[in-house]
């Protein structure tokens, strides 16, 4: 991971650089330094709270403007998460209640037309989704802004306002997987004994469904959701790409095209982070609610 | 001894063979009991692989060919108007299908080669080879794999051949583990025993006691992993670091056109055209979904409840 990021140095200082200014440059920046030295010191480093000065910034004249990794992220990390947890608020509860109802309402009209929507939303690239909520919502009826431009001034209630387009479209594309998991969790269940016998005590469908086999569906829901969460947090990239909005995501793609590693370690250091996080709680869930799960056989 | 006409005989009933239908009669009559969505996906996907193979044929003009006229609306002359540089836009999708489409179906070649043939291995030795690919796929699946390409990219730049490799190996790991998974179900099969006790090595085992028999998930994976890594580079594409210009793909497309979605109030067409390439990722992605669903049903009789 940790590689010569290509030639930096040339590209900062141009073709016209001579071989001194380059190599004098390299030694500032510490690239005359093997990488796996180099690799101790950035991880040494980041476990001191440290990630690195950014690459950019930085000229020829020998002026540094460049600013500490951690200045660049945390303001955008505040603006990603505020972004994904608004998709996560509506995504969340609307995943539920469509999966539970489609699975009492099994192979009905309702069901089959849901499940045909969302098999076509998980197929969609997040772009294409992104663009046809554009198309309909920003541009042929002006119901939202096109652009979620939002700095540290803007009020709560015009966060959201101008963030709407961006975190319907992350709502869209995780509430289809989270519904069809929903649904097969309880549909699984449905083949059981006790289910069977609760049918036969006479207790109705929603009663079935709701009492007896949605308890013991909340593990595999529960992982579903925290995975859907981590996706989400990863998700974000080619929609704050499209909306142009001030998140992590956009600053990692920024930072991969200028080649500025520093950067792109340190935003993939926590996308990766919340990651495993995210998957851990879902493991840690999974077992809370079947503690079966820590006796394998 | 020959029946006698007008009675009864046992022996031409018993002695008539009965046919054995040949592979295509066979293929015939799973068509025409598929539904209606697996038929259309097929016709689609066969579709999109006439226009890659004969894409210079079909396409009025050359990938890169430059007109001095950019941003045209949609005309009788450029079908779907021309791009910011003035490029036909109608051509570049044609041509798109070709470098999109035959970039995802090597990189999804290349991830089954690596790791089909490893998860194999491992599922056939069980020994410390099992533990180290295992161990080494778990680490690499902890991590977000675009975030993980883009890091990968960033380094080593965004060449076609890096792209493939990198997607590949990221990719190969979900391959891997499945492959192995299914694989431990036929390994201790007698009849595996038998090849291993008659002597055969590591290589005919795999590919002629085990592979045939895991055939059917791996080929639905084929079809969903195709998916994933194409909306993977066609993602990559579009956040501007996957296949570079002038080469002409789908992803990138959507990118450069995208402003013109804002016209769309003024002209409908005009707000199309981003639309265009990204649909058709869209469109290819939806069939392939109802072709492996099919497949899945037939193969394993998977139904709800």
């Amino acid at each position: 991971m940790e590689l010569l990021p290509g030639d930096f140095g040339q590209a900062i200082l141009g073709q016209a650089a001579t071989e001194e200014t380059i190599a004098a440059f390299r030694r500032e920046l510490g690239l005359d330094q093997p990488a796996i030295v180099r690799y101790g010191q950035w991880v040494a480093a980041v476990l001191h709270g440290d990630l690195g000065t950014s690459f950019s910034g930085r000229n020829a004249s020998g002026v540094n403007r460049s600013r500490e990794v951690v200045d660049l992220v945390v303001p955008r990390l505040r603006n990603t998460l505020f972004l994904a947890s608004m998709a996560a608020l509506v995504a969340v509860p609307l995943s539920l209640v469509l999966g539970i109802s489609t699975a009492l309402y099994r192979n009905s009209f309702y069901d089959r037309s849901v499940n045909m929507a969302t098999l076509t939303t998980i197929s969609f690239p997040e772009f294409f989704v992104a663009y046809i909520l554009i198309l309909f919502l920003s541009s042929l009826y002006s119901v939202f802004p096109s652009l979620a431009n939002v700095d540290a001034d803007t009020q709560f209630g015009e966060r959201i306002y101008r963030a709407a387009l961006p975190a319907l479209t992350l709502t869209l594309v995780i509430v289809a997987h989270m519904m069809r998991m929903t649904r097969a969790a309880i549909i699984n269940l449905l083949a059981s004994p006790y289910i069977q016998m609760a049918r036969l005590s006479g207790a109705s469908p929603t009663e079935v469904i709701l009492k007896h086999a949605l308890p013991n569906a909340w593990a595999p829901i529960a992982t579903v959701i925290a995975f859907n969460l981590a996706y989400l947090v990863v998700g974000v990239v080619v929609v704050e790409v499209v909306f142009v909005y001030p998140g992590i995501g956009q600053l990692m793609v920024d930072a991969v095209a200028s080649r500025d590693i520093p950067v792109v370690q340190g935003c993939a250091l926590i996308f990766a982070m919340t990651y495993i996080l995210l998957n851990l709680l879902a493991d840690i869930i999974g077992i809370v609610t079947n503690p079966r799960l820590l006796h394998p056989k | 001894m020959k029946p006698e006409p007008n009675t009864y005989s046992a022996l031409g009933e018993v002695a008539a063979v009965h046919e054995r239908r040949s592979l295509w009669t066979r293929i015939v009559i799973d068509l025409r009991k598929a539904p209606f969505t697996a038929r259309f996906g097929m016709v689609v996907i066969l579709a999109y692989m006439l226009v890659a193979i004969f894409a210079p044929v079909l396409a009025p003009y050359g990938e890169a060919e430059v007109f001095p006229e950019p941003y045209a609306p949609w005309s009788s002359i450029y079908i779907f108007g021309t791009d910011q540089i003035g490029r036909d836009i109608f051509s570049r999708m044609i041509y798109g299908a070709r470098n999109t489409v035959g970039i995802a179906v090597a990189t999804t070649f290349l991830a089954f080669l690596i790791g089909g043939a490893l998860g194999l291995a491992a599922a056939i030795n069980r020994s410390w080879l099992d533990q180290v690919l295992s161990r080494s796929v778990d680490v690499l699946m902890a991590i977000p794999s675009l975030i993980f390409a883009l890091v990968l990219l960033s380094i080593f730049g965004s060449t076609v051949t890096n792209l493939i490799l990198i997607i590949a190996v990221l990719d190969s790991t979900r391959v891997f583990r499945l492959t192995r998974a299914v694989a431990l179900n036929v390994v201790v099969m007698d009849y595996v025993e038998a090849a291993r006790l008659r002597g055969e090595g590591l290589g005919w085992i795999m590919r002629r006691e085990i592979l045939p028999n895991i055939m059917p998930p791996l080929i639905a994976e084929f079809g969903l992993r195709f998916c994933f890594v194409f909306l993977t580079i066609a993602a990559l594409s579009f956040l501007g670091v996957g296949i570079q210009p002038p080469t002409a793909d789908w992803g990138s497309m959507v990118r450069d056109n995208a402003s013109l979605i804002m016209f769309a109030q003024y002209d409908l067409k005009v707000g199309l055209t981003p639309l265009l390439p990204a649909a058709a990722i869209a469109l290819l992605t939806v069939a392939i979904n109802f072709v492996v669903d099919w497949f899945l049903h037939k193969t394993s009789g998977l139904h709800d409840e």
